[in-house]
């Protein structure tokens, strides 16, 4: 029973690469994304700030390579957010009741989903790394082989811990939820406030005392910022502000994300065992 | 669970739930399938559920597709199969396991006649194989067939176990059914009759039964009406069926004749 979770890991991606055009979007629409709005956005920024003076002495990156790390973290929002529903469209219409009336612990379903929504995000921020990379990203300069894999590491840490909190989210509610048109609606409702309350695309320092509160305690600055540190640098500056990051910064992003998947998880664990078939 | 205790399998079902989970297989009225998923891999997500070997897991598939003769769509997406085919399927998979106790809710709902008496089969073989089969169905002509033992539940309770054979035994052997010019004299008149059981007054005609050979009977009893002047407009002889079981000990019509109340 201890390996229960794989077998619902391995059905959730046989789901995934069995439809050949859902895989394809999945996959370059993030990509297509970072091209259009990044690029049309960074001259934009490029040339409203061009005025500001640049600090000596620091690596100045363009905004595309800012927002890079953004469209990262919010393709990764969406997949997890999103990766819940298939649990609600097999408790409606698919196996969930062969499922729950097995022996199979029902944590095992939470784990073995959100495995498969962690791997999903991974192969997805490989993708976009290595799309703006070729858009002309400024990730990894200068680095040695060493360092490439350290931060390859660091950003699949983060990106892991980010997806599993927000698919057990999704999770907890999926279960809940009787259509999938509601969950639907519920999560469009959720992304908005956590995508634009984040330093993803603008920097959180200017925001308003009350927005700049929520930035902090939002899992999704913690993992831009961590993307940031790890692909570009602990010190560098950008559309005319300058961004530091010391280890320890670092090392609290990371355990405010574990905090936050832990934290999920129980709420999903306590909304599994609510659950009984008919 | 309300009231009261539970045991399938020999486990008690409050106290050992995962035992007895690990011990039936369960095969529901409503098709549970992923439309997306292959025969097989239907197959090998249940064996998995149930922690089965994979070289177990393999050989069991190759076997119940055997059985419900299915080979042929081993590698087809359930979306393709037909409703029979999806029947047979899920019967397949609750046999994954070889399970103590097999529930088997509907079975034959909404299937062709062929499908249905090839489902009987299976369910057969499997039964006489050891497997304990609990059966729900509306259908009394396959709870006759299939069946050791049969409970009749009306309103959730349990109204009368027994044989097919003793439940229609109880009826009295056979139904003979007539409409007479006077239906009231003739209820009086084969009260009084050793083989007759008992005679019950419908709306155009009389049922008697008696718990003799009906086809020996009938003639004697036409003729006592005519010796009594009571003419005969219309006759009939059945063999009880379950039905007619079902319908002395719940009262209902099975048919919807609209005017009956339960």
């Amino acid at each position: 029973m201890h390996t229960g979770f794989l077998t619902i890991y391995w059905r959730d991606m046989l789901r995934f690469v069995r439809f050949k055009t859902l895989l394809f979007t999945s996959l370059v629409q993030p990509a297509l994304w970072l091209a259009f709005f990044g690029i049309a956005m960074s001259n934009n920024f490029e040339r409203l700030t061009a005025t500001l003076p640049a600090t000596p002495g620091v690596r100045t990156i363009g905004y595309l390579t800012f927002i890079g790390a953004g469209v990262i973290a919010m393709t990764t929002l969406f997949t997890s957010l999103f990766g819940g529903t298939v649990l609600l469209f097999d408790k409606n219409w698919g196996l969930m009741r062969e499922t729950l009336s097995s022996p199979l612990p029902r944590i095992h379903i939470i784990i073995g989903i959100g495995l498969s929504a962690m791997t999903k995000s991974l192969i997805q921020a490989t993708v976009i790394m290595g799309f703006g990379l070729l858009l002309g990203v400024q990730f990894f300069e200068g680095y040695t082989p060493a360092q490439l894999i350290f931060s390859l590491f660091g950003i699949m840490l983060f990106i892991g811990a980010f997806s599993l909190g927000f698919l057990f989210l999704s999770a907890a509610i999926a279960i809940t939820m009787e259509s999938p048109e509601g969950m639907q609606a519920v999560i469009t409702l959720l992304t908005m406030p956590f995508f634009f309350t984040s330093n993803a695309l603008y920097p959180a320092n200017s925001f308003p005392p009350l927005l700049r509160a929520l930035s902090t305690v939002n899992p999704l600055t913690h993992l831009v910022s961590g993307i940031r540190y790890f692909a570009i640098g602990s010190d560098f500056s950008s559309i005319g502000l300058r961004y530091t990051y010391t280890q320890g910064e670092v090392l609290v992003s990371f355990l405010a994300l574990l905090t936050f998947a832990a934290i999920m998880f129980l709420i999903a664990r306590w909304r599994f065992t609510k659950v009984t078939v008919t | 669970m309300q009231k009261g205790s539970v045991k399938i399998a020999g486990y008690d079902l409050e106290k050992e739930p995962e035992m007895v989970r690990e011990s039936i297989g369960i095969v529901f009225q409503e098709l549970t399938l992923d439309r997306d998923m292959t025969v097989r891999e239907i197959l090998e997500y249940h064996g998995r559920l149930y922690s089965m070997p994979k070289a177990v897991r393999e050989e069991r598939i190759d076997e119940l597709l055997g059985l419900v003769e299915l080979e042929g769509k081993r590698d087809t997406l359930t979306r393709h199969l037909s409703g029979g085919m999806k029947r047979r399927l899920e019967i397949a998979r609750g046999l994954m396991t070889r399970p103590n106790v097999l529930f088997l809710d509907e079975p034959t709902i909404g299937l062709d006649p062929q499908t249905r008496i090839r489902i009987w089969d299976y369910v057969k073989d499997i039964n006489h194989e050891g497997t304990t089969i609990f059966l729900t169905t509306h259908y009394m002509d396959e709870a006759d067939q299939l069946s050791n033992r049969i409970s009749i539940i009306d309103h959730g309770k349990i109204v009368v176990t027994g044989s097919p054979w003793e439940l229609k035994n109880a009826l009295g052997q056979d139904l003979i059914y007539l409409e007479t010019s006077d239906n009231w004299s003739a209820s009086d008149l084969l009260k009084k009759l050793e083989s007759v059981k008992e005679v019950r007054e419908k709306s155009k005609g009389i049922i008697i039964m008696v718990n003799v050979d009906g086809t020996r009977l009938l003639p004697e009893i036409m003729d006592k009406l005519r010796n009594g002047g009571i003419k005969i407009r219309a006759v009939n002889l059945k063999k009880p069926s379950m039905d007619d079981v079902f319908v002395h000990y719940t009262g209902r019509e099975l048919r919807d004749t609209g005017t009956e109340k339960g």
